[in-house]
């Protein structure tokens, strides 16, 4: 077992965990954030897309131990008082999703190669998603939504 | 995934100690490669040594006419260097190219060496470009570094530090990367190297390799035309559900093309 502490959505949280703790797992078993979803066992859907010190992870293939002293975010640490994220209300007003079950990490992906690249093309929305797969949208409108993320963001 | 106990240690020295007295430790850099294995069940080490804080892993500088890449760089750092995009652009690009956003912000060169996976894209730059891998105990040749599929020079114990890439005339890297996994189902790197000219093939065949009948026929013409006559054997390809033997030894003639026609032109 191993202690960590992590800071999670702003607040800080001590825990044991086992050294072969997931991030992911931490995050949905041990504080109860189900938003961070697990879509495959292969390090290649994106669905658990979180952001690690500022950058986005895949956090299926990140040990809890890993993330120990690190800043977490996840689709539940978006909206601010109440407010939805830019991006979140982005995906919505586009409906950027139809199951919806891709799309925290969709959002996790976007807002976080939106930093690198605020302005992005259409081929560049696609190689920025390239590590999120979604199984029923067909990508019309996430490249939508993240156009439109990406204009609501410089408002 | 089985259990193991997760070590950190601050400096080289406490991870060479740890290791050489824990020889079912494994070290872990940026784990795109081992965790995905330990979820698997492929592996079971004794201990994880996380060596991705390491300071003596980090950075990038030119040094001597030589860009240094310390192996705990990611790959999203080696894309977005100033130093590498300047040195070497193609290698730059290589790193744009792996994988995803969230494997380059995590994966690092020197995992990615040591590991040799045959369809791995550094190993193909790391071969055509002569670079030196400096481990934690000698220098090692790229030419001597790779042995085939996940297999290399490196010793039980032994940790890739940097690597030392001598700056080419000109290089470019093209990659047929597999729509699924982005992992080369072929890539070739062509460097103009003041050594002589330098073609190396990842994802075709058990391991990288030099195409030595290209580099001879690129050394007496560097154009398309060089390449367009020659055929590479399809024997000892790899080959899969997602490619013949002879669909991937069609690729490293068009990819080598392509690399060529964007050092020479048409
Ligand atoms: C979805 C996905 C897509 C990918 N696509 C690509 C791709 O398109 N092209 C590509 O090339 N790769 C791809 N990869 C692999 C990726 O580049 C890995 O980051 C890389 O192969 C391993 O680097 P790492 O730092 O993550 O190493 P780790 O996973 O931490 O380690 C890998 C192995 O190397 C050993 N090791 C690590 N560092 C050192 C060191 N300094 N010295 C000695 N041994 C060391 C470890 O013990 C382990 O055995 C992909 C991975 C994923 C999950
Ligand atoms: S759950 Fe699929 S990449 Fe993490
Ligand atoms: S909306 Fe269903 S997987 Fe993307």
């Amino acid at each position: 077992m191993a202690k960590v502490e992590i800071v999670v959505n702003g607040r800080k949280e001590a825990r044991e965990v086992e050294d072969r703790t997931l991030l992911v797992n931490f995050i949905r078993d041990t504080l109860g954030l189900t938003g961070t979803h697990v879509g495959c066992d292969t390090s290649q859907c994106g669905c658990c897309t979180v952001h690690m010190n500022g950058r986005a992870v895949k956090s299926c293939t990140v040990l809890a131990v890993q993330a120990n002293g690190a800043d977490v975010m996840t689709i539940e640490g978006l909206a601010r008082d109440g407010e939805l994220h830019p991006v979140q209300r982005a995906f919505t007003e586009c409906h950027g999703l139809q199951c919806g079950f891709c799309t925290p990490g969709m959002i996790m992906a976007t807002v976080g190669f939106l930093k690198d690249n605020p302005n992005p093309t259409e081929d560049e929305i696609c190689k920025g998603l390239e590590g999120n797969l979604c199984r029923c949208t067909g990508y019309i409108n996430i490249v939508k939504a993240v156009k439109r993320g990406a204009e609501l963001l410089q408002k | 995934m089985y259990s193991f106990n997760y070590v950190k240690p601050g400096s080289l020295k406490e991870v060479n100690d740890f290791l050489a007295s824990n020889p079912e430790a494994r070290p872990l850099a940026g784990g795109m490669t081992l965790i995905p294995t330990l979820k698997a069940r492929l592996a079971q080490p004794s201990h994880l040594v996380d060596i991705s804080a390491l300071e003596e892993l980090k950075g990038i500088e030119v040094r001597n006419g030589a860009l240094v890449i310390g192996a705990g760089t990611t790959h999203a750092e080696v894309a977005r260097s100033t130093h590498v995009r300047d040195a070497i652009p193609a290698l730059a690009e290589l790193a744009f190219h792996i994988g995803d956003p969230a494997v380059r912000n995590c994966g690092t060169i020197g995992g990615s060496v040591a590991n040799n996976d045959p369809a791995a894209d550094y190993p193909a730059g790391v071969l055509a470009l002569g670079a030196t891998v400096v481990t934690n105990r000698r220098e090692i040749a790229a030419d001597d570094f790779f042995q085939g599929m996940f297999t290399t020079a490196l010793e039980p114990g032994e940790l890739v530090v940097r690597i030392s890439f001598p700056k080419p005339r000109r290089a470019a890297y093209e990659k047929f990367a597999h729509p699924a996994s982005g992992y080369a189902m072929t890539g070739v790197f062509v460097a103009q190297t003041n050594g002589g000219i330098r073609v190396a093939v990842t994802g075709a065949g058990p391991g990288v390799f030099r195409w030595s009948e290209a580099e001879a026929a690129l050394a007496k013409a560097f154009n398309v035309a060089a390449v367009a006559s020659l055929t590479m054997p399809a024997a000892d390809l790899n080959e899969d559900i997602h490619g013949s033997r002879e669909y991937r030894a069609n690729l490293v003639r068009v990819l080598t093309k392509r690399a060529v026609a964007r050092l020479a032109g048409r």
